[in-house]
């Protein structure tokens, strides 16, 4: 047999005469687009989506009615006259407690703890994770155990020594007590983060450093901190949307003028006197949520983009 | 021990532990000025950590390095005055390749003139001129290679320590680059130490191999020698590929000289260099493939016969084995004298070529 008589029986698609000669099953397999598998896959997809997204939908149409619409129960319903007063209401002049100044000194309060703990905890952390992934000094194994074990203390157990240890150092009821909490806490998980990242980056990258010249802090700030964006947005996911959300230590920690937002946003729904302005709560809780919310659509693209940049090999 | 100053490199009674295994036993080595040392030996055999540890990289159990005379056992890498290539490359993967370069410079705060020139005379010698504004994800393995040789080489340093620098490359770049880095050592003329498993990089490079195992030297010199003279059954299955034939018998005086006896196999050994005062007992006779001849006449001191069971052609030549006193044994023929499978065939060979080792310590004899 010779070369070109292999290549002509091997390559039918050669010629586009030689497909009409062939009987039987040729090229991709045809798939129906209604078939079993798909209805069941989309059909679960739909009703998932359905149940995540209708309590979303209740809450944005609620905060867009007036009282009397709201009175009238049609909660699925859209709004017949669509106004912006509760969302108004909920911002600036809805009464928690002593104030009356809505949700914005909250909100701020939220700003002014949430900024400097997630700076602190991630500037701490990564060092922390680099120190323990690469200068394995004496009894570091011990210091990270001890660390994780950290991770699985419930917090009601070291609520009360940290209201006295706060008050002793004269920080009990201030933003920056709660900062310095909220750092402690996002420790443990922080630095398990950022140890296994940066262990997971080859040795040999940090011995030619080290060979190089550099010490601690230039290996750190000039050869690991370039290559570690992904897990940067993932620590700051994590901590911002947590400490965002976090209801107890701020319920704990500050007073009524220092609450950060979610505790007053709890003060206006639950409040006890007067009608319950259903639309107000729905606005005031559509804002509070509003900052985790935005964390994740933007940081989402991000995250992808810095995950495609750290899978680069060098 | 004198304070080795007429040596490059010096490893004094050198010992590592980690907890209770011992990586490295007492180990001494003495490197000239401007030599090519190979560090040759499986994996595990304690090569790397030896190198890291004249790098400075781990810390020491017990013993002294001096390099240039001077004691850097406590020294940091960067004291040391040497320049290490690993076999990652370990590039800066955000840095393009001018400042993978420079950055030793710059951590010393170099004077910017002096790194541009220094940068500049590196990058012709390895002639990477053309990629100095790249990022090392766009470079192929050679290119990076290049580059983390050129590391090394910006800092002028005085000892180039090779972390398996070839092994991440294909064959045809690793054939390549050995012999660039060969080219590179003549340039430069600087002191190497270069870690590897591959025996031909070992022997085309070296000007003295040391072949390690279980944390000791077996045998430190010139890669002839080695491969002539190997001093203990290891080192000669090591070196060489196709690897060496041993065949399991007994040293036997015989009269008028010795012999090896592997049942009905009788060989004078008559010109045989004993390495030690010969004795009878068991011993293994060892033979490279490359040094028997088939069916090379009688004028042998012995007779061999045998018959062919497979036949390996490799291109430039062919490996024909069989069995010798029942033990697998091949022979290293050129491609047209090659044997047909289940031929008879009879054996030839030198006795003078021959290793002879003790079958229990496993030494040369």
């Amino acid at each position: 047999m010779s070369m070109a008589d292999i290549i002509a029986q091997t390559s039918p698609a050669a010629g586009a005469g030689a497909r009409q000669g062939i009987t039987g099953p040729y090229g991709p397999k045809p798939r129906r687009m209604i078939s079993r598998r798909n209805v069941f896959l989309y059909g679960t997809l739909f009703v998932m989506a359905v149940y995540y997204l209708l309590p979303l939908y209740v809450m944005i149409v609620t905060s867009l009615k007036g009282m009397p619409e709201i009175r009238l129960g049609n909660i699925f319903s859209p709004p017949l006259e669509i106004t912006f007063e509760p969302w108004v209401k909920a911002w600036s002049t809805a009464c928690t407690g002593l104030n009356c100044d809505g949700l914005s000194r909250g909100f701020w309060n939220s700003v002014r703890i949430t900024v400097p703990s997630v700076l602190l905890s991630i500037a701490i952390a990564s060092v922390n994770g680099y120190a323990l992934a690469n200068w394995r000094f004496k009894g570091a194994d011990t210091f990270f155990i001890i660390l994780i074990v950290g991770a699985f203390i419930p917090y009601q157990v070291m609520i009360y020594p940290i209201v006295i240890i706060l008050r002793e150092i004269g920080l009990y009821g201030s933003l920056s007590g709660l900062v310095i909490v909220h750092s402690i806490f996002g420790m443990p998980i922080l630095t398990l983060l950022f140890r296994n990242y940066f262990a997971s980056m080859p040795e040999e990258l940090f011995r030619a450093a080290r060979v190089d010249g550099a010490g601690f802090w230039g290996i750190f700030l000039r050869i690991m901190l370039p290559m570690s964006l992904p897990i940067f947005v993932v620590a700051i996911i994590l901590q911002v949307t947590g400490i965002w959300n976090d209801f107890l230590f701020g319920v704990v920690y500050t007073r009524p003028d220092t609450y950060p937002m979610t505790v007053q946003l709890n003060n206006i729904v639950n409040s006890v006197q007067g009608v319950k302005e259903y639309n107000v709560n729905m606005a005031a809780t559509i804002l509070t949520g509003l900052v985790p919310l935005i964390v994740y659509f933007i940081s989402g693209k991000l995250f992808v983009r810095g995950i495609a940049a750290g899978a680069v090999k060098g | 021990m004198t304070a080795a100053s007429d040596t490059s490199v010096s490893i004094q009674d050198l010992s590592l532990n980690f907890g209770a295994v011992t990586v490295l036993e007492t180990l001494n080595l003495d490197v000239a000025d401007g030599e090519f040392i190979v560090l040759l030996g499986p994996s595990g055999c304690g090569k790397s950590t030896l190198l890291n540890c004249i790098a400075g990289l781990l810390d020491v159990s017990e013993g002294r390095i001096f390099i240039k005379g001077k004691n850097v056992t406590w020294e940091e890498p960067k004291d040391r005055g040497i320049g290490m290539v690993f076999q990652s490359y370990a590039l800066y993967p955000q840095m393009t390749v001018e400042k993978n370069l420079s950055f030793g410079l710059r951590v010393a705060g170099t004077p910017k003139e002096e790194i541009a020139k220094r940068i500049a005379r590196a990058a012709e010698i390895l002639q990477i001129e053309p990629l100095l504004q790249r990022k090392p994800a766009a470079l192929s393995g050679g290119q990076r290679q290049r580059v983390a040789i050129g590391r090394a080489l910006v800092r002028d340093v005085d000892v180039f320590l090779f972390d398996e620098p070839l092994s991440n490359l294909d064959a045809k770049l690793r054939a390549e680059l050995r012999v660039e880095i060969k080219l590179l050592h003549r340039k430069l003329q600087n002191t190497m130490i270069y870690v590897t498993h591959d025996q031909i990089e070992a022997m085309t490079l070296a000007d003295r191999i040391a072949v390690m195992k279980g944390g000791v030297i077996q045998q430190l010199d010139a890669p002839q020698t080695i491969y002539n003279r190997p001093i203990n059954r290891f080192v000669a299955g090591f070196l060489g590929s196709p690897a060496m034939n041993f065949v399991d018998g007994r040293l036997e005086d015989a009269d008028g000289g010795w012999r090896f006896a592997a049942e009905d196999i009788k060989i004078p050994l008559g010109t045989y260099d004993f390495a030690k005062p010969p004795a009878p007992g068991p011993v293994t006779f060892g033979i490279r493939p490359e040094h028997v001849s088939l069916n090379s006449g009688t004028g042998w001191p012995f007779s061999i016969a045998a018959n062919v069971e497979v036949v390996e052609p490799m291109g430039s030549d062919t490996l024909v084995w069989l069995k010798l006193a029942q033990q697998n044994f091949s022979v290293r023929v050129t491609s047209e004298r090659t044997p047909k499978n289940d031929e008879a065939v009879t054996l030839g060979f030198d006795p003078m070529r021959a290793s002879l080792f003790d079958t229990a310590t496993g030494t040369r004899i």
